[in-house]
């Protein structure tokens, strides 16, 4: 560290006699990797702390005093350092951890399921000893034991790498396995009847370089070398996790999180890993069905198509609604918006059910990506979102940015989130403009000179959006960007591609891209057409004959369950579906969709990231893609599309939206990342996306001190189709219950397990009652979509707020 | 109730209140309710994970690291006779036998009656001392086979050993198994170190360079 050196950002580095250029602060280990070495490796995991538990990449290091065996994952690299990974010393090092390991190993490779893709088999082949010489008893424990619903572990295998244990505390921050007894004795287990119910346990059983930890979902289902795999994308919610997917014989068994810088850092959630299984559910809609009855497609789209000529000329093209979209690819999402918009020309299209945010406010905001709001040393606000319980590995992300990057957490939402015990400020409100002053407030607090990220969601739709919109925009004054907190799938790609009422494909408006579009497309709605909440108290009496469900259960996840259930019963219904939901159940024609893994095609991620979607198995029975869905539909409309295949979908994207211009299909195959649709548009002849959020003013709702104000608050496993239809996830979902701040509750005179009902204007739910320190005072606090306990029968998507009235059940 | 009682529940607060992190003091934290209950519960554990923060696998994963935390009962006086080679050399092997035949128990075992558990270990850090035993870890130097019956004899009648403890309080008092010590350390609040917060304190020089 001489003052006289010249500055040079890198370190020169000897490896096996090659000079090679380190960063500064490197790990020898991956100064290796990056340079073609591999050094063998048990224990070091790039996106967790090293430990140097294993021992297996010893390698031999000269820092000036001679060469001596050290830990690569421990040691940082230096300038002038030689390193030799291929000694004489090196290779008798290897051979001898390793047969220390296989000691207690109990080579049971035959019947174990990573036989095929073992860290320790590769690496005993590769620089192990062949033979033991060890003939006493290895120990024995009980094979295998479950540690959750999701993970089995067996201890004999396990070589004490503390991978799983340290992502417990690290990554995931729920330690509920760790290191027990000391010597040969150690294991790791959990806790005695205190299992291993980590939302990210799936991970431990992905980074587990033996087959200590397999999951219930995958255990001998196949060979690893019986797999084929395709890389893609998870659309169990919006983060956009890259992903494998795995199959044999037509069948996905199984996928792994692949290491995305920009997003997933190789982790997925347990919802996202697990929900796969739904793909082969015996429940799928395999056939069309036209009123209950297995039919043909050619009958199903003919009555679908004359429903809608008979809507068209009754009514016009107010009398046609499209409901849903974000469970689509990009180019599903596309061809919809264009045979609604273009073809139709209704305006009645909304992917949202009235519990997301307007597509304008999203546009109109200042985006960050991941990466920037976990930036090290920034400030991250949490809005109205609850990453844990919604974007699982966001909330990873989040996490480690304050944990580790000693980022700054301002959390301002409805009361205690998976976050709040990593916040420095939480600052909790009712619903009803609460979050307006809270938000000024927040501002005061925010840390000087540093880049602020605001995660802006609406975890409860209890709550007024123009609430979280004026909140959003005293932090865009102040200089802040935004990352959507929007949870659905491609929620992102269906407003990104016109699939909102007042939108077109590109983040334009009907008036800005009306030239383009129509153009293009023919025609465009006249007008700005109904949200999901209009459409239905439209359906519901009789002004809008036909609805389209696009994936949508509005029964279960609109904002009022009995207007939703009086709109499906009173319109002719034409559901494009995977699942036989209770809203597919109203449906005339059902036409069945392929689902996820079953369908090419790309989807837009919270931060507006274009990933890639691969088909891995075939659509049931004769299911097809929603845009082929959409093809058939306009043929039989007397219109053409104009594209008959995914890459001519993207094409016409790529051509025409604002959003994505310049986003070609060699530019999406050749980034590893996914590319950010973010072009402005605005020349070359196309429309101007939307680049402001006009000022709002939401209503202020005093709290009523007579009645409780409820707030939603979603969970990780809750009434989700995928989640309710995969066999592993149904028995973790929470049973609802009502939460109360203690002090409210000693008011009510109530024990608490006891039974109340909450009873709002529009229906009431019999729940038991639970105090909870997190819950704001002067609210109730319920869980959505829990499929016996449906908090929508409480709410009505035109009250600014919902009170309740709480009685107790004597 | 294998909880913390409220009195050493308040005594658990100061402790806890000695150092920086709470989950520094689950070590004394485990002695005491190893004190309180004799063994440590889990009952015990999930509460001292309450008390610290920590979840109950991080409290057992540190309970168990220790030999000197029982997860089951153990007898009242737990002896351990130290077979290591200088206690060997010296008869070790005969006392510990003695006192297996004289108890009526093998090594690892507890009397019927609760009173004694024999424990054969490895160094008890007294080679000087050799053939020597502890019971509740106070120590007895050069003992054979009479001493031992002697000590056993006056235990057992509720008399403290005739034959004193080396390193005891004054009347070579013998506590209930978990006991430390007699006398409960107390840091008064003005006497205290002084807790800085490890996270505001300047990272050190050598941690700064690597990063």
């Amino acid at each position: 560290m001489s003052d006289t050196a010249p500055a040079k950002s890198t370190v020169s580095v000897e490896i096996n006699g090659h000079t090679i250029e380190a960063n500064p602060g490197e790990l020898v280990i991956d100064a290796a990797e990056r340079n073609g070495v591999h050094i063998p490796r048990f224990c070091y995991h790039n996106r967790m702390r090293p430990v140097g538990m294993c021992r297996m990449c010893l390698v031999e290091i000269d820092q000036g005093r001679g060469p001596a065996l050290s830990p690569s994952c421990m040691i940082p690299v230096t300038e002038g350092m030689k390193v030799d990974t291929e000694s004489e010393r090196t290779r008798k090092a290897q051979d001898g951890v390793l047969e220390f390991l296989l000691i207690n190993h109990p080579l049971d490779c035959p019947v174990c399921d990573k036989g095929g893709e073992c860290p320790l088999q590769d690496n005993t082949v590769a620089y192990g000893p062949g033979e033991s010489r060890f003939v006493e008893e290895k120990r024995h424990y009980e094979k295998p034991i479950p540690i959750s619903d999701l993970v089995f572990l067996d201890r004999e295998r396990c070589i004490l790498c503390d991978r799983c244990t340290r992502f417990a505390k690290e990554v995931a921050g729920d330690p509920l396995i760790h290191f027990q007894g000391r010597g040969s004795r150690t294991e790791v287990n959990t806790f005695p009847d205190e299992p291993f119910s980590s939302y990210f346990s799936g991970n431990t059983v992905q980074i587990c370089p033996v087959g200590a930890l397999t999951s219930s979902s995958y255990r001998f289902k196949a060979r690893p070398w019986d797999l084929t795999e395709v890389e893609s994308t998870c659309t169990t919610c919006s983060v956009g996790c890259s992903v494998t997917l795995q199959s044999s014989r037509n069948r996905l068994l199984r996928t792994m999180g692949v290491d995305n810088d920009a997003t997933n850092w190789g982790w997925l959630c347990d919802r996202g890993r697990f929900d796969i299984e739904a793909v082969e559910s015996d429940n799928r809609l395999a056939e069309p069905l036209v009123d209950g009855a297995p039919a043909r497609w050619s009958d199903a789209l003919r009555k679908a198509a004359a429903a809608i000529s008979g809507a068209l000329r009754d009514v016009g093209p107010s009398g046609i609604g499209v409901i849903g979209g974000a469970r689509l690819t990009n180019e599903s999402a596309y061809a919809w918006a264009k045979l609604a918009k273009g073809v139709i020309g209704t305006d009645n299209v909304d992917a949202q059910l009235g519990d997301g945010l307007p597509g304008e406010l999203l546009f109109g905001l200042p985006r960050a990506t991941i990466a920037e709001a976990c930036a090290p040393k920034g400030t991250i606000v949490l809005l109205g979102s609850d990453p844990k319980e919604t974007l699982g590995v966001l909330y990873l992300r989040l996490r480690h940015a304050v944990v580790e990057d000693k980022a700054t957490l301002i959390e301002l939402g409805h009361g205690a989130s998976g976050l709040t015990r990593y916040a420095r400020h939480a600052l909790h409100g009712e619903p009803g403009g609460a979050l307006v002053e809270l938000a000024h407030q927040a501002v005061a607090l925010l840390p000087e000179g540093q880049p602020v990220t605001v995660v802006l969601g609406r975890t409860s739709p209890t709550e007024d959006p123009a609430v979280l919109a004026e909140a959003a925009q005293v932090f865009a004054a102040y200089g802040a960007r935004f990352l959507s907190g929007l949870t659905r799938g491609n929620v992102h790609g269906a407003l990104d591609l016109g699939l909102a009422p007042g939108l077109l494909p590109g983040r334009v408006t009907l008036d800005a891209g009306r030239s383009t579009f129509t153009d293009a497309w023919g025609s465009v709605p006249a007008g700005r057409g109904k949200s999901t909440a209009a459409m239905l108290a439209a359906a519901a009496d009789g002004s809008l004959p036909v609805l389209i469900l696009l994936g949508a259960d509005p029964i279960n996840d609109s904002a009022d369950r009995a207007l939703a259930e009086r709109a499906l019963q009173r319109a002719t219904v034409i559901a494009v579906d995977t699942f036989p939901t209770d809203s597919v159940a109203h449906a005339s024609v059902v036409l069945p969709a392929a689902g996820y893994a079953e369908t090419d095609g790309t989807t837009t991620n919270l931060e507006g990231r274009i990933l890639p979607l691969r088909q891995a198995v075939t659509p049931p029975g004769t299911a097809r893609a929603d845009w082929a869905i959409a093809v058939e539909l306009a043929t039989r409309l007397e219109a053409d599309l104009g594209f008959d295949a995914v890459e001519q979908i993207w094409a016409e994207i790529a051509s025409l939206s604002a959003a994505h211009e310049g986003i070609t299909a060699a530019a999406l195959a050749s980034a590893r990342d996914g590319v950010i649709a973010a072009g402005s548009g605005g020349s070359g002849g196309r429309p101007a996306t939307i680049d402001s959020v006009p000022a709002v003013t939401a209503k202020r709702v005093p709290l009523d001190p007579t009645k409780l104000r409820l707030v939603v608050r979603r969970t990780m496993y809750d009434g989700a189709t995928l989640t309710q239809q995969s066999r592993s996830l149904p028995s973790l979902y929470n049973d609802n219950e009502v939460r109360l701040h203690p002090l409210d509750f000693e008011k009510l005179g109530v024990d608490e397990g006891a039974d109340v009902t909450l009873v709002a204007a529009e229906g009431q739910l019999t729940l038991p009652v639970v105090s909870d320190r997190g819950v704001v005072r002067g609210t109730a606090v319920v869980l959505a979509n829990v499929p016996d306990a449906p908090v929508n029968i409480l709410l009505s998507p035109t009250s600014p707020v919902i009170d309740v009235r709480l009685e107790v059940v004597r | 109730m294998s909880r913390l009682t409220p009195e050493n529940e308040a005594i658990a607060r100061e402790i806890i209140s000695r150092y920086p992190k709470p989950k520094s003091a689950l070590i004394p934290l485990l002695h005491l309710s190893q004190e309180q209950n004799g063994h440590v519960t889990d009952e015990a554990m999930v509460h001292l994970a309450e008390l610290v923060d920590v979840t109950p696998a991080e409290v057992i994963g540190t309970c168990t690291f220790y030999e000197m935390f029982k997860r089951e009962p153990v007898g009242r006086y737990v002896v351990n006779i130290c077979t290591n080679i200088a206690f060997q050399l010296l008869g070790a092997e005969e006392l510990l036998h003695h006192a297996e035949h004289r108890l009526g128990i093998k090594a690892g075992n507890t009397t019927p009656d609760g009173l004694f558990t024999i424990e054969d270990v490895e160094c008890v850090a007294a080679c000087t001392e050799a053939p020597c035993l502890t019971v509740n870890y106070r120590y007895f130097y050069k003992v054979d086979g009479e001493d031992f019956d002697a000590i056993v004899e006056d235990l057992r009648n509720g008399r403290q050993p005739t034959r004193k403890a080396a390193e005891t309080g004054p009347d070579g008092a013998i506590p209930s198994h978990g006991t430390l010590a007699l006398e409960r350390q107390h840091i008064p609040a003005d006497r205290a170190a002084g807790n800085a917060d490890p996270d505001s304190a300047p990272a050190p020089v050598w941690l700064e360079q690597q990063a």
